[in-house]
């Protein structure tokens, strides 16, 4: 119990800050996936066949390819192409883009095919009624979306938007080999120099299962929030 | 664009890849009798059986992998009884360690996806089979079995491209899988794009060749042909 001690002499507080880390890069992967599935839905459900594809490819290709070779792409590449572009800008020096943002962007573009898929079938699963009762009411498309698609929408997609949470959440374990300190990380370090890895990593363990739960008991009251009605 | 490197570095990664197959094969066996094991045990009506079994299930899923590899490659040699026992010959070794790791966890999911068949079983089916004097073994291996496999099919096929991703972690633990070797190449040319484009490529023609064998066997062994 010692080693999980506050302060100087033992492993609290940084393990504390390590899984308030793991927090933050999941929420933010989370909304970089949305932003992705704004952008991606849309062109799954258009009726050209050349956007289609190109919602295609991403999905696939991010589905189909392991996400520790999608960070390790991020972690390698990604000041690469940041310099590229700003050289076309006139700007030559190093740019260092820090792990936080590298681990969240490559986390976030897995979640958002995910998010797009989940998306894509909750708009199909809408009763085609709604649609044209919407559009024959003569309400702008603006409106149409935002008042009557989107929040049946969203209550059809919160089961399933919860599982794409539980899997960004153990992604972001992955980023620990960028070393970003989040639970993982942190848990390797705690174990490295105490020479305890079976204590921390079981630890790692149970600190992971908390958030899966208390995210899955907070979840569980949104789902009832927007099936009000049902 | 670095043509000759991704032109010399694709028999590397195809070897590689080979392991990959061999780390997925090897260890959705295992996961298979792990699944059906705690797929039965969860249907068992003592509670202590059956709250076991779900929190065998709970506990896998609900952590990442990551963290389950490096509590069985890093954690269990801490254990000095461990050492000292026939054990330790296949936990000293990554490859096991890993295998050990993917197995239990796909296990953990199999279970779920065959408990859910078992249950999605017509009682009238189990019925036929009971008015026709089947004794119950019998009706359990030869009816409730064959169903829901072939219920399952659709998921298990999901769960095996998942599986196949997560053999990627093994690269964590020293192996020289298709990532490994991939991050390997990147860490040495600084050529990430390259690369991914040839890794990337190698997965996705596997994830192919898997979907297509399950909706094969999947129109094979629908109830309608």
């Amino acid at each position: 119990m010692e080693l999980l001690a506050f302060g100087d002499t033992g492993w609290g507080d940084e393990l504390f800050r390590a899984t308030l880390m793991t927090i933050a890069v999941s929420i933010t992967a989370m909304i970089i996936g949305f932003s992705f599935a704004a952008i991606f839905t849309p062109l799954k459900l258009s009726k050209y066949k050349s956007l289609n594809l190109v919602a295609n490819i991403y999905t696939t290709v991010i589905r189909g390819v392991p996400e520790l070779l999608v960070i390790y792409l991020f972690f390698f590449g990604g000041s690469g192409a940041i310099m590229f572009v700003a050289s076309m800008f006139g700007y030559n020096d190093y740019i260092e883009i820090n792990a936080f943002v590298t681990g969240s962007f490559a986390i976030g573009i897995i979640s958002g095919a995910y998010s797009t898929e989940v998306f894509r079938g909750a708009i199909q699963s809408i009763d085609k009624g709604q649609f044209e009762a919407a559009k024959v009411l003569g309400l702008s498309k603006f409106i149409q979306f935002y008042k009557i698609i989107f929040p049946q929408m969203l209550r059809l997609a919160i089961p399933n938007l919860s599982n794409v949470w539980q899997i960004t959440l153990k992604d972001t374990s992955l980023i620990s080999v960028t070393g970003l300190v989040e639970i993982m990380r942190q848990s390797y370090i705690a174990a490295g120099s105490t020479r305890d890895p079976l204590f921390f990593y079981s630890f790692a363990a149970v600190l992971y299962l908390l958030l899966t739960f208390l995210s899955m008991k907070l979840i569980n009251k949104l789902e009832v929030k927007y099936s009000r009605g049902y | 664009m670095d043509f000759e490197l991704m032109v010399a570095s694709f028999p590397k990664l195809l070897n590689a890849a080979l392991i990959t197959l061999k780390l997925l094969s090897v260890s959705l066996i295992i996961g298979l009798f792990i699944g059906l094991l705690f797929a039965i045990l969860r249907l068992n009506k003592n509670i202590f059986i059956n709250k076991f079994a779900y929190g065998y299930s709970y506990l896998f899923r609900g952590t990442p992998l990551l963290v389950q590899i490096f509590i069985i490659y890093f954690g269990l040699g801490q254990i000095e009884y461990l050492r000292s026992t026939v054990l330790w010959t296949v936990l000293k070794e990554p490859y096991w360690c890993a295998i050990i790791a993917f197995a239990l966890n796909t296990g953990a999911y199999t279970s779920e996806i065959l408990r859910s068949a078992f249950q999605t079983i017509k009682p009238g089916i189990i019925e036929a089979g009971k008015s026709l004097g089947i004794p119950n073994k019998i009706i359990f291996y030869k009816i409730q079995i064959p169903i829901a496999i072939r219920q399952s099919l659709p998921a298990y096929g999901n769960e095996i491209i998942l599986m196949m991703k997560g053999t990627s972690l093994a690269s964590t633990v020293t192996i020289m899988d298709l990532t490994g070797v991939a991050k390997y190449i990147i860490s040495t040319t600084f050529k990430p794009i390259e690369v991914f484009i040839i890794a990337g490529g190698i997965y996705l023609f596997m994830t192919f060749i898997i979907h297509n064998v399950i909706k094969f066997l999947e129109k094979k062994y629908s109830f309608n042909s």
